[in-house]
């Protein structure tokens, strides 16, 4: 049997931080009693009609570029029809054949599509399963219900279930940066649904494909996606074949259960809403929505790597945030001529560290220490002015006390030692106090030359400059 | 002076005016003539006691109107002629009512309509059919039933309806009074309880050309709550046309077949010459996709009712019936229970016509047909200034007559129909009476003028003409006129 091939699409759901809901002026709100932000429009009441938030289009439209989408120039909202409380109109008004944004791409992931909607009511079910199934009484809270989401499709272009989180946290990323939404999974304002499916490795047609709901974090949609792919893999690797089906995720056991099959599927009569006119965005409102883009963390990242010649890594973890992206350039800008790389590698590494050792809240942006004088710390060390052990001293007395870098160095005496007459002292005696690491070096077992340093930078307190010092040993060799 | 309640709006207004009739008295009669329906015409009737409070009364010169019970009135039960709404109080008002109560209108009462605004003679409501007022054994038409018949009825002096396919022209033509279906979009549809949202519309009906104008004046105008509405530009002034010389009227060849009756067609043939004697010109012009109205309409009216109406759950307000720990058996038991079977038959056509497979074959379909029709108005406008047809195939028919079946029923709608598919503005004024088939007493004729989209003002200044030049005089009970 060949390898089996995972193929995975997301849907991601996102709410639209408006002040108001996609249709009416209800409050949007978390959290509050139930039911408080209603109106005849979101109960659905005889005789209402929707009235279009300006603002959640405009939000759509900044999503839609910021993930590369075609915009179209005129999009058109349809019933999605269906029966449940949540749905007091009994039709979600959404978007169909022709969404407000086309294809686009973030990272490598291609986007198929992504379009408005409203959000259903909150429906809570009272009883162990927690489902309506089995459920004692079910009790519905409209004031979620008519909240504006934009539903983000990728193509099935994610290959395990590790990538699909990965690739999540940026488009999360992408739209926390873009001040559209909270994007707060526990709090349903970011919702991630996965179409897994597997298929012969090579093999260019899609398998069966089945679809995971309710993973409420990155960690539950990799494990779910994991389950079902690893189901998958067994099912098919004995021979069996996958069902189409709707899955749910259940985090604490991990376990997926059937929603609905394919028989059961809904046919939804989706047909053009005859209550709205169709979107047609203006150019003023386009150039509005550009202009309004931040610089995203996909192509910060491709910045950093082409421009400032970062390793990959270092630019994701330093564009993700746009806090930290914004101290690592301030930084950088205020490092003299010192290369990019090396002030990056400070702030993901030796700052990170120091950070994390001393267990500070936040990142280097809220630290103490100002993006200047962590460029004139790294000026020190790059300037041999001060060793790089020296360094990480100065740094972590900066995250407790800020300060400046140089002044720093002055108290705590931590000023290379540029009287190479003393060094050589040093050195040698040193060397004298470890004849049998200079017998070893001498045999040709260059490791034993730390021992040697050590001795030299414990007398130091670390402000010799290793180079210098190793020098100075090969020399009296 | 004539009895007040002969009066047209305009014509009590001159004569309020001249200090000839004083408004209190205006208003009183007319509360008073509303408070003797006989017709089953009314639903709720404004008393102006205490239950009456949530709508205002306010005892201005203006004349008091019968609303449709398809619009929302705060506080006031609003039933859209169904079960499934008995007893429900909005909890706002229509755009339109609150624009007739903003010009200082009293609400006579809520008139009676086939259920959900489904039906051609009202006689699909689920609290009786309105009996029309020529001849109480015959139907007044529908879906605006009781609208007509209170304003032909001496029950109201005008009173607004909606029209979809028909519902307000058809029963304008049965009970011999004007009514106007104004340019999808010309007044505002929030608050009117939704049967097709892609055709309904509001518009008056009245006695007179006049009082049709000077309701829609009231009644156009965008409205932020609709997004579909956008008024009439250059609003609406009273029509004072004398003759129609230089205008140009199509009769269209496809519509002018058969199945229509011998006195209808006299009638209709009539009006064509009392155009020309008005320096009128008739030409015949091709609609060539017309005929196929009925089975386009029949497909999308359906379609988006069975969309609309399936917000009536029984979970948020209205009827609930059944359901005890059982959602799905709740939703069909005050489904089943709060429909009566006309609603039931559209829900389902439309369910169908929409379902996945059939899409295509049926709405994709009805909707290139409603483009075509919409086209070939286009053609026609381009070559005359309106298109003329009876308004209905034939005469108030009997309570009971077409009950049973259906498409005859539907084909009622038959001249209505195209004009709703494209959207445009049309018209139906009394152009005489006729014997039914069958024989019986004279009944009266409507005669429909259409014209291109948000000519609203050119329809009614010719409308006005050509009721100046027909002068039907004749009154429900009382002699022949045209």
């Amino acid at each position: 049997m060949a390898d089996l091939e995972a193929v995975i699409g997301l849907e991601i759901h996102v709410q639209l931080a408006t002040k108001t809901k996609m249709f009416c002026g209800c409050e949007l709100s978390f959290g509050d009693e139930p039911n408080v932000h209603t109106c005849p429009i979101c109960l659905a009441h005889p005789g209402v009609l929707p009235v279009p938030n300006e603002k959640a289009i405009r939000y759509a439209l900044q999503i839609g570029l910021a993930l590369g989408c075609e915009i179209a120039p005129r999009s058109i909202f349809h019933r999605k029809n269906y029966f449940y409380p949540d749905s007091p109109k009994a039709y979600q008004i959404s978007q169909y054949d022709i969404p407000i944004c086309g294809p686009g791409r973030l990272g490598d992931i291609r986007i198929h599509r992504a379009h408005l909607e409203e959000d259903a009511a909150k429906t809570i079910h009272v009883g162990d399963s927690g489902r309506i199934h089995g459920s004692a009484a079910s009790l519905v809270d409209f004031n979620r219900g008519g909240t504006p989401l934009v539903e983000i499709v990728t193509e099935p272009d994610l290959r395990d279930a590790a990538e699909a989180a990965n690739w999540a946290r940026l488009l999360r990323e992408t739209v926390r940066q873009l001040g559209v939404s909270d994007v707060n999974m526990e709090e349903g304002s970011l919702r991630v649904d996965a179409n897994v499916s597997v298929r012969p490795a090579g093999s260019e047609t899609l398998g069966t494909k089945t679809e995971l709901k309710n993973m409420n974090s990155f960690r539950f949609l990799q494990r779910g996606i994991e389950a079902e792919l690893a189901r998958q893999r067994e099912l098919v690797g004995a021979g069996g074949t996958v069902e189409q089906e709707t899955l749910h995720f259940d985090p604490a056991s991990g376990s997926l259960t059937s929603l609905r099959s394919k028989e059961e599927a809904h046919d939804y009569r989706y047909f053009p809403e005859p209550d709205l006119v169709p979107i047609v965005p203006t150019e003023a409102m386009l150039r509005e929505a550009r202009e309004a883009l931040p610089e995203l963390p996909a192509a910060r990242v491709e910045r950093y790597e082409k421009e400032l010649g970062l390793a990959g890594d270092v630019a994701l973890t330093l564009a993700t945030d746009p806090e930290t992206a914004r101290y690592f350039e301030s930084t950088a800008a205020a490092a003299d001529g010192i290369e990019a790389k090396v002030v990056a590698n400070w702030v993901t590494g030796e700052l990170a560290a120091a950070l994390r050792q001393a267990e500070t809240e936040g990142g280097a942006a809220e630290s103490k220490i100002t993006p200047a004088d962590l460029a004139s710390l790294v000026e020190l060390v790059q300037e041999k002015k001060i060793s790089h052990g020296s360094g990480k001293k100065v740094l972590a007395i900066m995250v407790a006390e800020g300060g400046e870098p140089a002044a720093i160095v002055e108290r705590e005496g931590l000023a290379q030692m540029s009287d190479s007459g003393e060094l050589e002292a040093i050195v040698e005696k040193a060397m004298a106090d470890n004849p049998d690491a200079v017998e070893k070096i001498r045999e040709g077992n260059n490791k034993a030359i730390g021992a040697i340093v050590g001795a030299v930078m414990r007398e130091t307190k670390g402000r010799a400059d290793g180079g210098e010092v190793n020098r100075l040993i090969q020399e009296k060799l | 002076m004539t009895d007040i309640l002969d009066l047209s709006v305009l014509e009590a207004h001159n004569a309020k005016v001249a200090g000839e009739l004083s408004p209190q008295e205006h208003v009183e009669a007319w509360f008073a003539a509303a408070a003797s329906d006989e017709l089953n015409a009314y639903l709720w009737r404004n008393d102006r006691g205490a239950g009456a409070a949530a709508i205002e009364v306010e005892q201005d010169w203006n004349a008091p109107i019968a609303v449709k019970d398809i619009f929302c009135t705060e506080g006031v039960q609003t039933t859209a002629g169904s079960r499934i709404l008995e007893g429900y109080r909005p909890p706002y008002t229509a755009t339109a009512v609150q624009q007739l109560i903003a010009a200082g209108l009293p609400i006579l009462g809520k008139t009676n309509m086939d259920e959900f605004a489904m039906g051609s003679s009202n006689e699909n409501s689920a609290y009786g059919p309105v009996l029309n007022p020529w001849d109480r054994e015959r139907v007044p038409g529908g879906s605006s039933g009781g609208s007509a018949a209170v304003v032909a009825g001496g029950l109201a002096p005008w009173a607004i309806g909606t029209d979809t396919g028909g519902s307000i022209r058809q029963p304008a033509a049965f009970c011999g009074i004007v009514g106007l279906k104004p340019t999808y979009g010309a007044i505002s549809r929030y608050g009117m309880i939704a049967f097709a949202s892609s055709l309904d519309q509001c518009g008056p009906l009245t006695r007179t050309v006049s009082d049709a104008a000077l309701l829609l004046a009231m009644l156009q105008g965008r409205d932020p709550l609709d997004s579909t509405s956008v008024g009439i530009e250059g609003g609406v002034s009273l029509p004072d046309r004398e003759d129609l010389s230089g205008l140009r009227f199509g009769v269209p060849a496809e519509l002018a077949r058969d199945s229509v009756d011998a006195g209808v067609r006299e009638v209709f043939e009539r009006t064509l010459q009392k155009i020309e004697e008005l320096g009128g010109e008739i030409a015949e012009v091709s609609l060539p996709n017309a005929e196929h109205g009925i089975s386009a309409y029949y497909v999308i009216a359906p379609a988006e009712a069975s969309s609309n109406l399936a917000r009536y759950d029984g979970v948020r307000y209205g009827m609930r019936a059944g359901g005890e720990g059982d959602l799905i058996e709740m939703y069909e038991t005050t489904r089943s229970e709060g429909f009566g079977p006309e609603v039931k038959r559209r829900i389902m056509l439309g369910t169908y016509a929409l379902s996945s497979g059939y899409y295509e074959a049926y709405y994709g379909q009805a909707q290139k047909v409603r483009t075509r029709i919409a086209q070939d108005f286009d053609g026609a406008f381009a070559e005359v200034d309106f298109v003329v047809t009876p308004t209905a195939p034939s005469v108030a028919f009997k309570l009971g007559e077409k009950s049973d079946d259906p498409l005859a029923m539907y084909l009622n709608d038959f001249f209505t129909v195209p004009m709703s598919l494209a959207g445009i503005p049309a018209i139906s004024i009394p152009a005489g009476l006729a014997a039914p088939e069958g024989g019986g007493p004279q009944l009266p004729v409507g005669f429909q003028i259409a014209a291109p989209a948000f000519a609203e003002q050119r329809l009614l200044d010719a409308a006005y003409a050509l009721e100046q030049g027909i002068g039907f005089e004749a009154r429900p009970g009382g002699g022949s006129g045209g």
